[in-house]
Parts: C-alpha cells; sequence; structure tokens
C-alpha cells in the first residue's frame, strides 16, 4: 500500500505529460522530425530494439570500465591526499580540474592517445566521474571523530591499521555518495565521449546512434536512444544505491540510501 | 570506617594501580590563553579520584596531558610502572560518548584495544569476553552498536577500556549523556570493578553528586586556568549502594564539594 502511494503519483504525473504530449503533436500535425509523439517514439524503439540493445551495451561497457577507473583510482588518490595535508594543498586544486573541463573540448585529445574508440570513450567517462569520487572519499577519511582518532593513538595503532581499520570504513557511507554521483556522471562522460571518439568500432554505441539519427532525421529514434541512455545511467545509479544499501544497512541505519 | 559485613566488597587490596606524580603543569592554548597554570597534583596507586570542574575550566585538558593526548607547555607528569610490566597498553581512556566503531559487533569493539597491540584472535576474543562479562554485556556480543541502548553503548566502551587490565582508567565525563537511572547503574557499576580490579581511576564529571558518590578523593578545580579549590578525601564508607544518596553524609560531603565549587567560580 505504501509502496502503491510512492509510486502512483509519478506514474500519473508521466501518463498525463505523455498524452498531452501524444494529442498536442498529433493535433496540431507537428512534423515527425521536429517533435514526433511519444506512439511513434515507441514504435520506433520496438522496430530498432536490436541496434539499440547492441548500442547500449556498448555505452555501458565503456560507462562501466570508466566508472570502474574513477572507483579505484579516485579512491586511491583520496587515500594518498589524505595522507599529508602539504600533500593535499598541492594536489587538491588540480584535481578540481576534471570537475571543471569541458569534455567535448579534450576529446580529441583523447583520440590522439588512446585512440579511437572503446579505450577514449572509457577515459572520456571517467574524467567525468572521478572528482565526486575523490571529494567524497576524502571528505569521509578526513571526518573521522577526533577522539576516534585519539584512541587509535593511545593503543599505539600504526599508520596502517589506522587506515584499514578506522578511516577506510568510517569513509564508506560517504565514498558511497561520491559513487553514486559518479555512476550517473560516467554514462555521460561516454556518450559525449563517443560523440568525438566512438567512431572506429563496427558497433557503435548510444553516442553515435544519436549522432546518426540526428543526421538521418529519424527524431523518433533519437528520442528513443535518448531513453536508453537515461535508463542506463539509472541502471548503474541504482546498482551502486544496492550495494551501498548491503553494505551500510546494518552499521549506519542512519546513513542507508533512500532511493 | 564502620564495620563491614563479611559478605560486602572491601576497597583494593590487590593494588594493580600506579601511582601518577603531576608537578608544575602548564598548558597554554594557541590563542595564549593559560589553561593549566602550575598544577601539583600527586595521585597515589590504586586511588578513585574524582576531577570535579564548572564547565571550560580545564579537567577535560588535564585528563588529556595525563594520557600523554596532549604535551604540556611546563612541569611534567610522571606515570608510574606497573607491577608487572604488561604486553598491552598499561592506559585506557573513556570518552564522553562511547565512541564505538559501528561497522563492529559488541565483541570485536571490546577487543579492538588488544587488535591494535597485535594479540592473536583466540587470545584477544577471550579477554573482550572477560570483560564484557565484568559490565554485563555477553548476551549482546554478536550485535552492532546501532542495535544497542545508549547506556549498553557506554558499557562496551567501557568493556574496550578495561581488555587490557589497565592499571590506569582515565574517565571524561563518560555518563554524562545518559538518563539518571542508568548513570546511577554505571556509577555503581564502575565502583564495583574498581573494588575488584585494583587500578588508578582519575575520573573527571562536572556533577557535584556523582564526584560525591564515586570518589574516595574529590579533587576540586577553579575556573580557567584550572588550580585546585578543594582536596579532600571522601569521608563515606567504602561500601556505597543508591540508598546512601538519601543520607546525611552523603549531603554533607556533597555540599563541601559544591561550596568548593563555586568559590572556584562555577
Amino acid at each position: 500500500m505504501r509502496a502503491l502511494r510512492a509510486v502512483l503519483p509519478p506514474l500519473v504525473a508521466l501518463a498525463l505529460v505523455l498524452a498531452v504530449w501524444e494529442s498536442l503533436a498529433r493535433g496540431l500535425s507537428i512534423p515527425l522530425y521536429l517533435l514526433p509523439p511519444p506512439s511513434a517514439v515507441a514504435r520506433a524503439a520496438a522496430g530498432e530494439l536490436p541496434s539499440l540493445l547492441s548500442a547500449a551495451w556498448v555505452t555501458a561497457r565503456a560507462a562501466l570500465y570508466g566508472f570502474a577507473l574513477s572507483a579505484v583510482l579516485g579512491t586511491g588518490l583520496a587515500i594518498v591526499l589524505s595522507a599529508s595535508r602539504p600533500l593535499e594543498r598541492a594536489i587538491y586544486p588540480y584535481t578540481v580540474f576534471l570537475q571543471t573541463v569541458p569534455i567535448v573540448a579534450i576529446a580529441p585529445l583523447l583520440v590522439l592517445w588512446f585512440g579511437p574508440g572503446m579505450r577514449a570513450v572509457a577515459v572520456s567517462a571517467f574524467i567525468v566521474s572521478v572528482f565526486p569520487v575523490i571529494a567524497n572519499t576524502l571528505g569521509g577519511i578526513r571526518s573521522v571523530e577526533p577522539a576516534l582518532r585519539d584512541m587509535f593513538r593511545l593503543y599505539g595503532a600504526s599508520r596502517w591499521a589506522t587506515l584499514w581499520k578506522l578511516e577506510l570504513p568510517s569513509a564508506i557511507p560517504s565514498a558511497m555518495t561520491g559513487l553514486r554521483v559518479a555512476a550517473g556522471l560516467a554514462v555521460i562522460g561516454a556518450i559525449v565521449g563517443e560523440f568525438v571518439a566512438g567512431f572506429s568500432e563496427s558497433n557503435a554505441g548510444l553516442g553515435i546512434l544519436i549522432l546518426s539519427s540526428y543526421r538521418q532525421l529519424r527524431t523518433d529514434l533519437l528520442f528513443a536512444a535518448v531513453l536508453f541512455a537515461s535508463a542506463l545511467g539509472l541502471l548503474l545509479f541504482a546498482a551502486v544505491n544496492l550495494a551501498s544499501y548491503v553494505l551500510l544497512r546494518r552499521w549506519h541505519p542512519a546513513a542507508s540510501p533512500r532511493t | 570506617m564502620p564495620p563491614t559485613p563479611a559478605t560486602e566488597r572491601a576497597p583494593p587490596t590487590t593494588a594493580r594501580g600506579v601511582r601518577v606524580s603531576i608537578s608544575g603543569l602548564v598548558r597554554t592554548f594557541a590563542s595564549g590563553s593559560k589553561v593549566i597554570d602550575g598544577l601539583d597534583l600527586d595521585i597515589a596507586a590504586g586511588s578513585f579520584v574524582a576531577l570535579l570542574g564548572p564547565s571550560g575550566c580545564g579537567k577535560s585538558t588535564l585528563l588529556r596531558l595525563i594520557a600523554g593526548l596532549d604535551r604540556p607547555d611546563g612541569g611534567k607528569i610522571v606515570r608510574g610502572e606497573p607491577a608487572s610490566p604488561p604486553r598491552t597498553p598499561a592506559l585506557a581512556f573513556v570518552f564522553q560518548d562511547a565512541h564505538l566503531l559501528p561497522w563492529r559487533t559488541v565483541l570485536e569493539n571490546a577487543a579492538l584495544p588488544l587488535e591494535l597491540a597485535g594479540v592473536g584472535r583466540a587470545a584477544r576474543h577471550d579477554a573482550a569476553i572477560a570483560a564484557l562479562s565484568q559490565v554485563g554485556l555477553t548476551d549482546a556480543m554478536t550485535l552492532v552498536p546501532s542495535e544497542l541502548s545508549g547506556g549498553m553503548r557506554m558499557r562496551v566502551s567501557l568493556a574496550r577500556a578495561l581488555v587490557t587490565q589497565p592499571s590506569l582508567l582515565l574517565l571524561d565525563e563518560p555518563f554524562a549523556a545518559l538518563d539518571e537511572m542508568t548513570r546511577q547503574r554505571l556509577d555503581d557499576q564502575l565502583r564495583e570493578l574498581w573494588g575488584k580490579l585494583g587500578m588508578t581511576v582519575v575520573f573527571v564529571t562536572h556533577s557535584v553528586d556523582e564526584a560525591a558518590y564515586l570518589a574516595e578523593r574529590a579533587v576540586v578545580l577553579s575556573q580557567r586556568p584550572a588550580r585546585i579549590v578543594l582536596d579532600r578525601t571522601s569521608s563515606l564508607p567504602a561500601t556505597r549502594a543508591v540508598a546512601l544518596r538519601t543520607e546525611q553524609a552523603f549531603s554533607s560531603e556533597a555540599a563541601a564539594l559544591r561550596s568548593a565549587l563555586e568559590r572556584g567560580g562555577a
């Protein structure tokens, strides 16, 4: 009953928007290439399902590689930076650069360095998604309760033991927040990367499908591809959410994620 | 001393505690304000001393200095060596909140100090079970902190402090956040443990009643910079129970501490 009450309002809103959209697109006879009605998008999605699915899989793989790189390298860099304040002050400002760099502008560089295709696309996904992982993990390590640090010091804990038994476990909730943000960004980074760098492979990703639908004025297919891209981001986000819930439900009741 | 029935527990006989000598202690904060300015205090081995003072008077700073968590700017603190040098740290600290690791079970939390000291798994679990049984928590060993009440969490914190069999136990307003009933129960439990184990206990509090009820000796500190307003050996019997809190002897003991606290500028 409660679940129904949570799900019902957004579903009703969606149905309303789709109905208005459908009737406007038909009633005003808007050309199909400008704004296809939802029914046309659904038909395109059904008709092109195999190519949409294979494109989504290509993009998903690149996004997952990028996300995995972010998770590993971002966490690693956060640990290194947390080891010393001077190091953090020296390096951290440059990690902000990763956040602000216009990925479309440097994507050609990525093609030069990594070759066109999967690798450049994955690196693009990595660059776009790594900053929240670094910032949140570092923040989590930094905000360990001072009394707990004192206790570890009192009992003669080594630097290593303090990292493994205190700092990293304490940082998990906020690191998970960073990973949730990174999951959505990785898909965006992969699609933008594909716009520039995704050409060489025989099987193209969603970014390529979006570009080619646009060139052929297949706006219905373009909408379907965008829908698939959003679904991909949501799926990855939900997976991280689930992992976070499973990890934290017992010891951080207040910090367990709400979906 | 009133005659004590044979069944009641005598004050510590097997003194495992250490002596703490503080002389000319000075601690200045970065802002330049003196928190402690030339303090002398000698704490006998195996004694139970309450440090009583107004909020912000520097009593917590004093405790951190004794623990070695903070360095003095002048003077010195000499902590005696325990009779038989232990394998594990001889000092334990209980903070104002329980400060447990939320991802660990009660058992693993209590065993943490031994784990950090490199004691093997089986040995540290045995010691943790023993410490948990001393605070009456053996039923809760597999639970995690979020499943415990505030009083239970504090008892785990106490067990964690006891697991290394410390010769010096420092407590910084440990039960201040608990409700009155739980607090009294833990006060009793702490006194009982001290009677049984005989370590030196230094207990920081801002509660006159708690200081009067718990300690063999109460040291009342003034407003900052902290100096000693009153150093009083308790006239209460060694065996104490809740009923004592309503007796005349307790009231006059508390009154003496309260007036000293007021003299010190609370």
